[in-house]
């Protein structure tokens, strides 16, 4: 008895070996089912954006009063709208202009955020202390007010709506990319090459900048959907483009009017806008994850 | 006295945040000359009608006084006249702002305790449950929030027949924008939540409480909550935000009335005392809150009263 509780406690008590999984070992696909179905609905997004015929049978404009609210069919597989128009011809054509519209605002707040944010990290105090209170501005606006000035400001566009949102992303890159330059332009590599007699420009744009750069192509990734549903609420709010373009925000703006009788043309556009955010999101995690890995 | 300073630091940060946002947006809508004018007119014109306008509402004066006027009334509590209600802008927002900030609560809370509920759930229960949860913050968090509406609308107005569809009386009619507006918010509170919990999960002394004989919820509900409870504040300030925000959209898709319905209309109205007022509201709700949460973080975490 007393030998069995004895060997129970040594075993208890015996510095076992860390499992495979404990140690990090245990073998991972290096891409998740969840990760590759994001890209083959990205690829697709692509499709649709460079060559919409390829993948819809229907002019996304032009509708047929005979076949208005249709629910979905072999012929028409998503239905059709109010117009008579064709859902899925639509959904595939929007994807351009909500692709288009979220990732040059995207491409803004990166612009803006990378400039600011390394002039904030590297230059004086007073430069800094400048740079972070416009950020602090930025951010005090919550984003669909920020947004609606913009746009009210510059007029109702596809362009407009882009800068709106772009302009409320630039806090967010602009905070990483000015703490990254505060750490970089202390690293060793920088001192070195200062002592080893190369410029401000030379070290800047040699050293500085690639360094402080890698901690963009993630948060701009994991951006892209943010933007997008941003872009869909301002044209929602009727803000952005106007119909009858095929846009995901207007055309969900569209079947409120309808919402009683038909479910199909807001659950079609809706489900498309959901799905590229969720893809953007899960590319943007697995790179994060990737360098996060590739840093240790 | 480090704290006083500190105080008196932070006073003056939100005060100059308040006063840049409120200048940044006065710029912007002055910047085209006669544009104000033009929106007010609308479709009218007939001579001296544009020269009456600006006459009436002092636009026809140099921006620099139009500018000491505004920061003077302000200075006095006077927040001007709205150009399109024609009624104090302090007696507008006024009568608006109790629909938004019952929503905004009613949601918060909504999204408290939903993200609360999946976090003790399913935090450090094994692959399943965390798959399940992360699935489901991940689709709440990338939706559009009047997607969610109309979805809503569908099944419980429309088909279920259990709400009304618009409007902003009783308490039946705030249950569907609260939930909608609570929603995607809730994704974002419940994944770092989670994330947080389990992170709590692994201490050592979590090990420690097991030992007395504390069940899995109950460690969770008494113990972890509290330590996730940190990052989970700095988010929720800064969705507190974003809730007015989400207002807009929100009144929207369900036609109440608010604070987020007078934004919009007095944006595309170019009203801009009203215009002017909200942001000075949502530069100072935005202040207020990072320093109540510089506050609470103290309270709920005793480690930093010390420093």
């Amino acid at each position: 008895m007393s030998d069995v509780q004895h060997g129970l406690t040594v075993d208890a008590l015996a510095p076992t070996r860390p499992t495979a999984t404990q140690r990090g070992l245990r073998w991972r696909p290096p891409l998740s089912a969840a990760v590759i179905a994001a890209l083959a609905f990205v690829v697709l997004l692509c499709i649709a954006v460079a060559a919409p015929q390829s993948i819809s049978f229907y002019d996304p404009l032009r509708g047929n009063f005979l076949q208005s609210l249709q629910p979905p069919s072999a012929a028409h597989w998503f239905g059709t709208d109010r117009l008579g128009r064709d859902v899925l011809s639509r959904v595939v054509y929007g994807a351009r202009y909500s692709l288009l519209i979220g990732v040059s605002a995207m491409l803004i707040s990166v612009a803006g955020g990378v400039v600011l944010g390394v002039f904030a990290g590297l230059r004086n105090r007073f430069v800094d202390e400048a740079i972070s209170r416009v950020f602090d501005v930025l951010s005090a606006f919550p984003s669909v007010l920020l947004a609606l000035l913009v746009v009210v400001f510059l007029g109702a566009s596809m362009v407009n709506v882009a800068i709106a949102i772009g302009l409320s992303g630039i806090p967010k890159f602009g905070r990483v990319v000015r703490a990254r330059a505060r750490l970089v332009r202390e690293a060793d590599y920088v001192t070195h090459a200062f002592i080893y007699g190369r410029t401000r420009a030379s070290v800047f744009v040699r050293h500085l900048l690639p360094n402080v750069l890698t901690a963009v192509p993630v948060i701009a990734t994991l951006d892209i959907g943010t933007a997008i549903l941003a872009v869909s609420a301002l044209s929602f709010l009727g803000l952005g483009p106007q119909p009858p373009t095929p846009e995901w925000g207007v055309m969900l703006a569209e079947s409120r009017d309808v919402l009683r009788v038909a479910w199909w043309p807001s659950v079609f556009p809706g489900l498309a806008l959901t799905a590229t955010v969720i893809a953007f999101t899960l590319i943007g995690r697995a790179l994060q994850a990737h360098f996060e890995r590739r840093a240790r | 006295m480090p704290l006083l300073r500190r105080i008196l630091v932070r006073l003056a940060t939100g005060a100059l945040v308040m006063w840049l946002s409120v200048t940044v947006a006065f710029l912007a809508l002055h910047a085209l000359p006669g544009h104000i004018e033009d929106v007010l007119a609308g479709d009218m014109n007939y001579p001296g009608l544009h020269e009456a306008i600006a006459q009436e509402w002092g636009l026809n004066r140099s921006l620099p006084v139009q500018y000491a006027d505004f920061v003077g009334k302000i200075a006095t509590g006077d927040l001007g006249t709205s150009y399109v209600m024609r009624a104090k802008v302090s007696e507008v927002i006024a009568s608006q702002i109790l629909p938004t900030v019952e929503l905004a609560l009613l949601a918060g809370i909504i999204a408290a305790a939903i993200a609360t509920a999946l976090a003790v759930a399913t935090s450090g229960r094994g692959e399943i449950p965390r798959s399940i949860a992360s699935t489901l913050e991940m689709v709440l968090t990338s939706s559009p929030v009047f997607w969610i509406g109309f979805l809503l609308l569908m099944l419980f107005s429309f088909q279920l027949k259990l709400f009304p569809v618009s409007g902003g009386d009783g308490w039946r009619a705030i249950v569907l924008p609260a939930i909608t507006l609570a929603l995607p918010t809730s994704g974002l509170l419940a994944q770092v939540l989670r994330e947080a919990m389990e992170r709590a999960l692994e201490q050592p002394f979590a090990v420690t409480i097991r030992s007395r004989g504390v069940g899995e919820t109950a460690i969770r509900f008494r113990h972890m909550l509290r330590h996730a409870l940190l990052p989970a504040m700095t988010l929720g300030g800064w969705l507190v935000g974003g809730l007015l925000g989400g207002a807009v959209i929100t009144e929207k898709v369900f036609g109440r009335p608010g604070l987020g319905s007078l934004t919009l209309s007095a944006v595309t109205s170019q009203d801009v005392p009203v215009v002017l007022a909200v942001v000075l509201l949502a530069a100072f709700t935005h202040v207020a809150i990072s320093t109540l949460l510089d506050i609470a973080y103290v309270l709920v975490d005793p480690r930093l009263r010390s420093q």
